[in-house]
C-alpha cells in the first residue's frame, strides 16, 4: 500500500518531545470530522449490515434470517444482469475513457501544441457540468424529437440507429460518462507528467531514444501511480453508476429497466418496492465487489514490472 | 455517477501557494524539456482539437438552443440558430414559471452549497491540520477507515441513511441534504497532505514557546498558510454539492426543498410524459443557468484547481 499511506508520516515524523504537549489536542481538531463521519458513514454501514440479516414480512413481522438475503442475491437474475452491465462498462468504457485522457495528456505534455492552455481548460470543463445537465444535453441530442441524430438521418440520409433504443442505450450512457470524466482524468495524468525529473529526459536523449521510446520508457512508467489511481476511481465510479441511467430513463423509458445497474436496482427495491432489507443486502454485496476489484487493480497495478 | 470523493487527484496546491514563503519541495522541472527543441505540430494540434470539439460540442448545443423559442427548438437543426433570439425571454420565463420555483431552487442550491460545502471544508481543514501536525493515538486507524470509506458505494449508504433520517424526522428537510454533505474524505486527505507541507513544525514550536494556545496558533498562524489548500477543497466540495443529485433525490419529496439538479429533472420528466406541459425550452435554459456559475468559478480559479490536482497525483 505504498500508494496510499498517511501523508507526512514517513519522510519527516512530527518532532515532539514526549509529554511536552497534551497529545489529545490533535484529536480535538479531528473530532468534529470524526463525529459527522461516524454519523453519516459508519452508522449507515452498521445499520445496513443489520438490515441485511433480517426480513420484514407481513406475517411474523421483522425477524432474523441469517444469510438468507445474501443467498437470494446470488441467485437473483436481475441483480446479475445489472452487475453484468456495469462489468461490460468496466471493460469497455473505462479503457476508452482513460486511453483518450492519456493521449490528450501526452499531447499537452509534448510541448508541440498550439494553444495548449485553451485545450487543457476546454477538455476539463465537462467536469464542472452536473450529471443531470450532461445527461439532459446528450439525451436531447440523441433524441428523435429535436435531436441531432434525427437531423442527421433526415438531412444526410444516414441511418444511425436510435441511441436511446434498447440495443444502443448502454453505449449512449458510456459516451455521456466518457464525456464527463475524460478531462478530469487527463488533468491527473498531465499533472503527473509535468513533474517527471528533467534528468530522466536527458538520460533518454543521451541514449538516443526517439519520441515513442521516451513515452514508453520514461513517461508511462513515471506516471504509473496516477494511472492506477485514475483506474481505481473509475472502477468505483462505474460500479456506482446511477445518475445517468436514472435521468435518461425519462427519455428512454423502454430501454432502461429498473435493474439497469445494481445501484438503480437498490434504489428501486427500497423506494418503489419498500424492500429495505433486500436493498441493503444488494448494496453491501456491491460494496464488497467494488472494494475487491479496486483493491486488486491497485495491488496489481503497483506491482507490475516494479 | 456521483463523482466520488476522489482523494488521489489532490494534494498541496503548491504552485498556487504563497510562493514567497518557501520553494515547493517537489522536483518540479524548471524548464520544459521540449521547449528547447520541439517544433509545434499542426497534426497533433488538429487531433487534440477533435477531442476539444467533443468536449465543447454539447455546451455549444446548449447555448444555441437556449436562444430558441420552443417551436423552433423542436423543428430546427440543433447546431445552428433559428428564428428570433429568445434567450432573454427564455430566462425570464424560466425564472417566472410556476410561481418563481426556479428562484427557490437556486436559493436552495446556494443554501446547500454554503452550509454543506462550507461545513465540509471547515471540518476537513480542522481534521487535516490535526492529523498532520499532532501525534495522538489512532491516527493510522483514522487514515485507514477514511480511505476505505471512499470505496463504499453511495447507494450502500443512501438507503440506511434515509431510513435513519426518516426515523428521526430529518427527511424532507434541508438537514437531510446538508448533514451527509459535511463529510468529504477527499477534502480531509487533501488538507492532511497540504498541512503537512505548508505549516512548518518549527513555527508551531515557536508559537508554543511564546505561550500561544493551540486554538489561537491555529487561527493566527496556521490558517493563513493553509489558505490555498482551503480554496481548492472549497472549490471541489462546492462542485460536489452543487451537482449533487442522488442524495437530494432520496431525501426530498417536497419540490420546495429541491436543488436545481432535482428541479431540472422534474421539469424534464414533466415534459417527457404524455399530457405533461412541454417545457423543453425551460429545461434547456435552466440547464444553462445551472452550469454557468460553476464554469465561471472554474475559469476564474484556474490556478487553484490545476495545481491542486497537480500535487495530488505526485503524492505517492
Amino acid at each position: 500500500m505504498a500508494l496510499l499511506s498517511p501523508p507526512g508520516t514517513g519522510r519527516r515524523p512530527a518532532r515532539r518531545r514526549p509529554g511536552h504537549r497534551p497529545r489529545w489536542t490533535g484529536l480535538g481538531f479531528v473530532s468534529p470530522f470524526l463525529i459527522v463521519f461516524a454519523l453519516v458513514f459508519l452508522a449507515p454501514i452498521a445499520y445496513s449490515v443489520y438490515l441485511s440479516l433480517y426480513r420484514d414480512q407481513l406475517i411474523g413481522g421483522n425477524h432474523f434470517v441469517g444469510l438468507d438475503n445474501y443467498r437470494q442475491a446470488f441467485t437473483d437474475h436481475e441483480f446479475w444482469s445489472g452487475l453484468g452491465r456495469v462489468g461490460l462498462f468496466l471493460v469497455i468504457q473505462v479503457p476508452v475513457m482513460l486511453g483518450l485522457a492519456l493521449l490528450a495528456a501526452l499531447a499537452l505534455d509534448s510541448g508541440r501544441l498550439y494553444g495548449r492552455n485553451f485545450f487543457r481548460v476546454s477538455i476539463f470543463l465537462p467536469y464542472a457540468v452536473p450529471a443531470v445537465v450532461a445527461t439532459l444535453m446528450w439525451g436531447f441530442m440523441y433524441g428523435n424529437r429535436f435531436g441531432l441524430v434525427a437531423s442527421l438521418n433526415e438531412h444526410l440520409h444516414t441511418s444511425i440507429p436510435d441511441p436511446l433504443g434498447p440495443r444502443w442505450v448502454t453505449a449512449a450512457i458510456g459516451n455521456i460518462v466518457t464525456w464527463e470524466f475524460t478531462g478530469y482524468n487527463m488533468l491527473i495524468f498531465y499533472a503527473a507528467l509535468r513533474v517527471i525529473p528533467e534528468a530522466l529526459y536527458e538520460a533518454a536523449e543521451i541514449d538516443g531514444a526517439g519520441q515513442w521510446r521516451v513515452i514508453t520508457a520514461v513517461k508511462l512508467p513515471a506516471i504509473r501511480g496516477a494511472l492506477v489511481i485514475a483506474t481505481v476511481f473509475s472502477v468505483i465510479g462505474t460500479f456506482q453508476l446511477f445518475n445517468e441511467p436514472s435521468i435518461l430513463k425519462a427519455l428512454a423509458p423502454n430501454a432502461i429497466s429498473t435493474y439497469f445497474t445494481p445501484n438503480l436496482y437498490t434504489y428501486s427495491l427500497s423506494f418503489a418496492g419498500q424492500q429495505h432489507n433486500y436493498a441493503a443486502t444488494v448494496a453491501i454485496v456491491m460494496g464488497l465487489v467494488t472494494m475487491a476489484v479496486a483493491y486488486t487493480v491497485q495491488v496489481r497495478g503497483m506491482r507490475k514490472g516494479a | 455517477m456521483t463523482a466520488p470523493a476522489r482523494l488521489g487527484e489532490a494534494g498541496p496546491a503548491a504552485g498556487a501557494a504563497a510562493p514567497r514563503r518557501r520553494p515547493y519541495p517537489l522536483p518540479v522541472r524548471v524548464r520544459r524539456r521540449t521547449d528547447r527543441r520541439s517544433r509545434r505540430s499542426p497534426l497533433l494540434t488538429g487531433l487534440t482539437a477533435v477531442v476539444t470539439l467533443y468536449s465543447l460540442l454539447p455546451l455549444v448545443w446548449l447555448v444555441i438552443n437556449a436562444c430558441k423559442t420552443q417551436p423552433r427548438l423542436l423543428d430546427s437543426f440543433g447546431l445552428w440558430f433559428s428564428g428570433r433570439f429568445a434567450l432573454w425571454d427564455n430566462i425570464r420565463e424560466t425564472f417566472g414559471h410556476d410561481h418563481h420555483i426556479f428562484v427557490r431552487w437556486l436559493l436552495n442550491t446556494l443554501l446547500y452549497v454554503v452550509a454543506g460545502a462550507g461545513g465540509a471544508t471547515l471540518l476537513a481543514v480542522l481534521g487535516g491540520y490535526g492529523l498532520a501536525k499532532f501525534v495522538f493515538p489512532g491516527r493510522r486507524a483514522i487514515f485507514a477507515v477514511v480511505i476505505g470509506a471512499v470505496a463504499v458505494p453511495g447507494a450502500a449508504l443512501a438507503v440506511p441513511t434515509f431510513l435513519m433520517f426518516s426515523r428521526i424526522g430529518l427527511t424532507d428537510t434541508p438537514w437531510a441534504v446538508i448533514v451527509p454533505s459535511l463529510v468529504s474524505p477527499f477534502g480531509l486527505y487533501l488538507m492532511w497532505v497540504f498541512a503537512a507541507e505548508a505549516v512548518p513544525d518549527e513555527l508551531l514550536e515557536a508559537a508554543r514557546m511564546d505561550g500561544s494556545g493551540e486554538i489561537r496558533t491555529f487561527f493566527r498562524i496556521s490558517l493563513p498558510l493553509l489558505a490555498p489548500g482551503i480554496v481548492t477543497v472549497l472549490l471541489f466540495t462546492t462542485v460536489a454539492t452543487w451537482n449533487n443529485y442522488f442524495l437530494p433525490l432520496i431525501m426530498l419529496r417536497n419540490p420546495h426543498w429541491y436543488p436545481l439538479t432535482l428541479g431540472l429533472n422534474a421539469w424534464n420528466e414533466q415534459a417527457a410524459t404524455a399530457g405533461g406541459q412541454p417545457v423543453f425550452n425551460l429545461v434547456i435554459t435552466g440547464a444553462l443557468l445551472t452550469v454557468v456559475p460553476l464554469i465561471a468559478a472554474f475559469l476564474l480559479l484556474q490556478r487553484y484547481w490545476q495545481s491542486g490536482l497537480a500535487a495530488g497525483s505526485v503524492k505517492e
